[in-house]
């Protein structure tokens, strides 16, 4: 019973919250109501069963909770009228009507989750402050287990929830889903901290351990939650299967001690084959919309990874071709990075090397990766000395134990290789 | 209707030559885009300002009024104009301010009235 309440609570808080605000046009409010409906059902569903809508009956129990309240509490009437300030005047006449079934209650919330969306990841707050509202409003995630999730202090997390719903709340904020003139900016904003959230989760930049499933998999419900709700909008389909076929890896990404594998020596018979089916069907139809953008085009390199039975055989060539478009598309500095990579795979170190060497390098000067992808090719060239001293750069900048731990290894097994014959 | 200021910002040094050609389409792009808040309904007030420089701070302690010469805040950045517009809500206040912006070519702060 708990477990299906936890099960209901993980799948409906989101969307009963969403569609929450709308009702009662308040974001706390709306909060209060969703975990009032879930503490009745913690009650009730014991004794009477699971009702065949569990999402329905919450946004119900939790909005008739939430009328009752202000009423009864005369002074919060006054914020309740206040508080429709978070107008949603997007929505079709017909859904304007008063939903008193459960059946209409489930059709609007497929929209309120997406105004949700854009709200929480409005581009007026910081990149923060948008992940820990989409995690707090749409993952249910209470701030104490999102501080965890960051290893950021509570209060901290806490406080940026607070204040951006404040901002919100005085900006009249609306909640609708953006029109189409600022749509692709604002859904970038969505995708990017969505994305935000899963790399974070990918490669926790601080933490004992290379991987936090939970915010992974959170960055993943999410994500086909907006691909769902926006099945023409061929990003949000490129992010999700980026996030897919990336998932795919995670069985390989370590070992039995939680060390860091590198994806050339990654055991890929552990990599989930189900996640790559899924990612390599979305990748598809996003080739054949022939709409490109960065996330399908990273989602298309990833796909050529899982294409590789053994990294001996993986299709650089097209790898190349695929940065060089997402380069055209994103012309920054990381991109070439990864392209002066492939390259190095393709063409050898040396080749590498002078890709390197052709990038803007005050802007990676402290990018980690930078430093230790200089290193490896350094290495592999013969240049044992220039390896150590990238190395010891890569090590200084990164931040997370088990990267750290990995590039001490290589520092290591550089260090005690015999210098090449000149 | 909500209402926001937008404020324009300069670096404390900034003095425009109202004589020269660029001042004279500044103040061109201004004035369209004032017309602009004024048609759609959305103008409450705005002004330019003098420089920082000019501004005199009066503080009143216990009954005795005092001032000190120069603006509240020595930073480097000054406010050097602003409107009070109305807005239905956050993202057409915005709008405003990135004409508003492209306008005075300089940044625009958006700020919520209370109320």
């Amino acid at each position: 019973m708990n477990e299906t309440l936890d099960a209901v609570f993980r799948r409906e808080a989101g969307r009963c919250t969403a569609t929450l605000i709308r009702v009662l046009g308040d974001i706390d409010l709306a909060e209060d109501a969703v975990a009032e409906a879930f503490a009745i059902a913690a009650e009730q569903w014991p004794q009477h069963g699971v009702p065949p809508n569990p999402g329905g009956w919450i946004v119900t129990t939790a909005r008739n909770r939430a009328i009752d309240r202000l009423r009864r509490e005369a002074s919060r009437t006054d914020r309740y009228l206040a508080a429709h300030r978070l107008h949603a005047d997007d929505m079709e006449p017909d859904h304007r009507r008063e939903l008193d079934d459960l059946d209409a209650f489930v059709d609007v919330v497929a929209d309120d989750q997406l105004r949700l969306m854009f709200l929480c990841c409005h581009p007026a707050l910081a990149a923060d402050a948008q992940v820990a509202l989409t995690l707090r409003l749409l993952g249910g995630l209470d701030a104490p287990t999102i501080a965890r999730a960051f290893l950021v202090p509570e209060a901290t997390v806490a406080q940026r929830i607070v204040r951006a719903k404040r901002k919100l709340r005085d900006n009249h904020a609306a909640y609708r889903i953006p029109r189409a003139a600022e749509l692709p900016d604002r859904l970038h904003a969505v995708l990017a901290a969505i994305y935000l959230i899963y790399t974070e989760g990918h490669t926790a930049t601080s933490g004992e351990t290379l991987t936090r499933v939970d915010l992974s998999s959170e960055a993943i419900r999410v994500g086909r939650v907006l691909a769902e709700l926006m099945p023409d909008e061929p990003e949000a389909i490129g992010l999700l299967a980026l996030m897919l076929l990336t998932e795919a890896r995670r069985p390989a990404r370590t070992d039995s001690e939680g060390a860091m594998i590198r994806l050339a020596d990654q055991d890929r018979n552990r990599w989930d084959r189900s996640l790559i089916g899924e990612g390599h069907e979305l990748v598809r139809a996003c080739l054949r919309r022939n709409h490109p953008g960065a996330f399908q085009i990273q989602a298309a390199i990833a796909a050529v990874h899982a294409d590789a039975p053994m990294a001996d055989a993986t299709d650089w060539t097209q790898i190349i071709t695929l940065y060089d478009q997402l380069y055209a598309l994103r012309p920054n500095p990381v991109v070439a990075l990864n392209r002066a990579i492939a390259v190095a795979e393709l063409h050898g170190p040396a080749a590498g090397l002078a890709a390197l060497a052709a990038l803007d390098t005050t802007t990676l000067a402290d990018y980690q990766p930078y430093h230790a992808a200089h290193a490896d090719l350094l290495a592999r060239a013969g240049d044992r000395d220039g390896a150590v001293a990238a190395y010891d750069r890569a090590i200084e900048l990164s931040s997370n134990p088990a990267e750290r731990h990995f590039l001490r290894q290589q520092r290591v097994a550089t260090a005690d290789r015999r210098p090449s014959s000149p | 209707m909500p209402q926001y200021l937008l404020s324009v910002w300069h670096d404390d040094d900034y003095d425009l030559d109202f004589s020269s050609p660029e001042a004279q389409r500044q103040v061109a792009q201004v004035g369209e885009f004032n017309g602009e808040l004024e048609r759609a309904g959305a103008w409450v007030f705005g002004a330019g300002l003098h420089p920082a420089s000019s501004a005199t701070v009066v503080r009143s302690t216990g009954g005795d009024v005092s001032m000190t010469d120069g603006p509240y805040a020595e930073t480097k950045e000054q406010m050097g104009g602003f409107w009070m517009i109305e807005a239905p809500d956050l993202d057409a206040a915005l709008a405003w301010a990135g004409k508003a912006a492209a306008a005075c070519e300089g940044p625009v702060e958006v700020r919520p009235a209370e109320g």
